[in-house]
């Protein structure tokens, strides 16, 4: 068999549409996703995240569109595809009446695990998955913590190169989002992973990279930095601040001439205004402005922070963005 | 997953249980006079009682609760196909099926280590009876599967598959009466009842007559449930 000089993406997306009665779920969606790589999959519900995954699987058939995984058309090749895969759907379903470790030799035997590794395999994931003094409970008597790293478990057993997992972490306390995490942290570099999630601090920490989709499109897509800089213009300030407001904005101008008053609140009980101000300067100038606005004596201030803004203001503003221009096919921004 | 559900052990327990009440009291009956026909005629002629909850029992969540539990999905996206899945559940459950009237079998033998009369033991009736059972099973176990493939709700696939085995085995013996039936124009449909009448076929295999029209009648029906329930699963897929 002939060596391949560069291997195919991972996954491979192309002009994907998905029609239900008519409803758009999915609106010519086109990504790559290197081998490797830990992708984020972001977008409010309905956006179509859960369809594109099920027609990454095999599990739906796409109305147009291609996709490749591995190189291996999903449409034409659905038996290849499904040993490639590793897929934890949404809510992570399971049945209630097996025990840990029957799941998941029932489920290797499944995926054509070969009877030999398989039970070595099983050690191998229920020692990643921390499952170890789990394995003989009953499933459908495990805590919420426990079932999801069930699912994680299953999803790995195999050794796919491509796991699509759908909102693995959704609720669950804290402590077991960060053990999530770190597990599948601990995937990157040897598989590539497709998580879709809300949790955006999240997607934020475990992700190289983030598409964000809204309504069946991709609205922006990059590192969570990108986005950042992309969506919300450069830099963000926190001001808080007394005095006449109808002046601010001029004594702004004269500090640096791109910085904008986006939003302000009513004033408190002493007086004071939060205000939220954004500039396309990416060096701070935080201290110009403390100097400009504490030596005029029409305000008082009380407080200046450089902001910084969190995936969940790209997010709202990457979703609110595509909502405003829904009628104008949007283009995917790498 | 049928051996690692609960459900399938109460089932099997009511399965044994009922069957043991038919058998004592058939047995009750025999003791207070002479019969003309052997036990295993008349033991049989009751396998109505248990097919009519024991099918509907063992096949009503195999699909149905896949499908609400969503597991249908993970097991769909793992190396097995459609087809797969649903063979692989029917001849789970008519395995199942099987083993339960086999267990049956132990009455007999019980009967015949104490009674010491060989005119009970007459095996012919009773290996026409279990071959019977195992034939019509076949057709039976596939509607149940079927059954259980058009719900996600698993009462309402139990409900289904009990209503379409009641119309088939009880329903038939009523049709032929029928005075609709009687018309000229209507022998065609006459013919059919005729055709699917479970005592009837019952009542030939007791007398060592298997008839190949008959296992024919229960293999395409068996093949018909089946492909119906292969194309309910994947057109829900579609649809889904």
């Amino acid at each position: 068999m002939p060596e391949e000089v560069t291997p195919p993406p991972a996954i491979e997306v192309q002009n994907l549409v998905k029609t239900y009665a008519g409803v758009t779920a999915v609106n010519d969606l086109s990504f790559t996703v290197k081998r490797g790589e830990i992708i984020g999959f972001l977008g409010p519900n309905g956006a179509g995240k859960s369809t594109t995954m099920r027609i990454l699987t095999g599990f739906l058939p796409a109305t147009s569109g291609v996709v490749n995984l591995c190189g291996v058309p999903v449409a034409t090749e659905p038996e290849a595809i499904k040993h490639l895969i590793g897929y934890m759907p949404e809510n992570n379903p399971l049945p209630e009446d097996m025990r840990v470790s029957e799941y998941l030799h029932y489920r290797g035997r499944l995926k054509e695990v070969p009877r030999r590794k398989l039970s070595d395999r099983i050690e191998e994931v229920l020692e990643l998955c921390d499952l170890k003094h789990v394995r003989h409970r009953i499933i459908g008597k495990l805590s919420k913590g426990f079932r999801q790293r069930v699912g994680i478990a299953e999803a790995v057993l195999a050794e796919p190169p491509v796991i699509i997992m759908d909102e693995p972490t959704i609720g669950l306390d804290p402590h077991q989002i960060l053990i999530v995490r770190d597990l599948i942290a601990s995937l990157r570099g040897r598989m590539t992973v497709l998580i879709s999630s809300h949790i955006l601090p999240e997607i934020e920490v475990t992700c190289d990279r983030v598409i964000i989709i809204n309504q069946g499109r991709i609205v922006a897509s990059g590192t969570p930095n990108e986005l950042r800089r992309e969506i919300l213009g450069h830099s963000a300030y926190k001001l808080e601040l007394a005095g006449e407001i109808s002046v601010l904005s001029a004594v702004l101008a004269q500090v640096e001439p791109t910085l904008v008053i986006t939003s302000h609140d009513e004033p408190d009980a002493t007086g004071f205004r939060t205000f939220h101000l954004t500039t396309e300067r990416d060096d701070p100038i935080g201290e110009q402005l403390v100097s400009a606005l504490s030596n005029d004596t029409r305000f008082r201030l009380r407080g200046l922070a450089r902001e910084h803004p969190t995936l969940e203001d790209v997010f709202l503003a990457a979703t609110r963005r595509s909502w405003d221009m829904v009628d104008t096919p949007s283009k995917p921004s790498t | 997953m049928l051996l690692v559900s609960f459900s399938t052990y109460i089932a099997a327990v009511l399965f044994l249980f009922i069957m043991g009440f038919i058998f004592t009291t058939m047995m009750d009956f025999y003791s207070t006079g002479g019969q003309e026909t052997t036990p295993a005629v008349v033991f049989f002629q009751y396998f109505w009682v248990p097919v009519l909850f024991m099918v509907p029992l063992l096949t009503m969540k195999s699909i149905a609760e896949e499908r609400r539990l969503g597991t249908l999905e993970t097991l769909l996206t793992t190396p097995v196909s459609t087809v797969e899945v649903v063979l692989g559940k029917y001849f789970a459950a008519y395995f199942l099926y099987l083993a339960l009237w086999a267990c049956t079998g132990g009455f007999f033998y019980i009967l015949h280590r104490f009674a010491h009369d060989t005119r009970f033991m007459d095996i012919g009736p009773l290996a026409g009876g279990f071959v019977f059972v195992a034939i019509s099973g076949l057709m039976f176990v596939a509607m149940g599967i079927f059954a259980s493939a058009l719900s996600r709700n698993q009462a309402v696939a139990g409900i289904i598959s009990g209503t379409l085995l009641f119309t088939l085995i009880v329903g038939s013996n009523y049709l032929p009466g029928v005075e609709l039936l009687r018309n000229e124009a209507m022998k065609p449909v006459k013919a059919a009842v005729d055709y699917a009448q479970i005592f009837q076929h019952l009542s030939d295999f007791s007398h060592g007559v298997v008839d190949a029209r008959q296992v024919l009648f229960y293999l395409s029906g068996t093949v018909l449930f089946l492909i119906f329930s292969i194309f309910s699963v994947e057109v829900k897929l579609l649809h889904s």
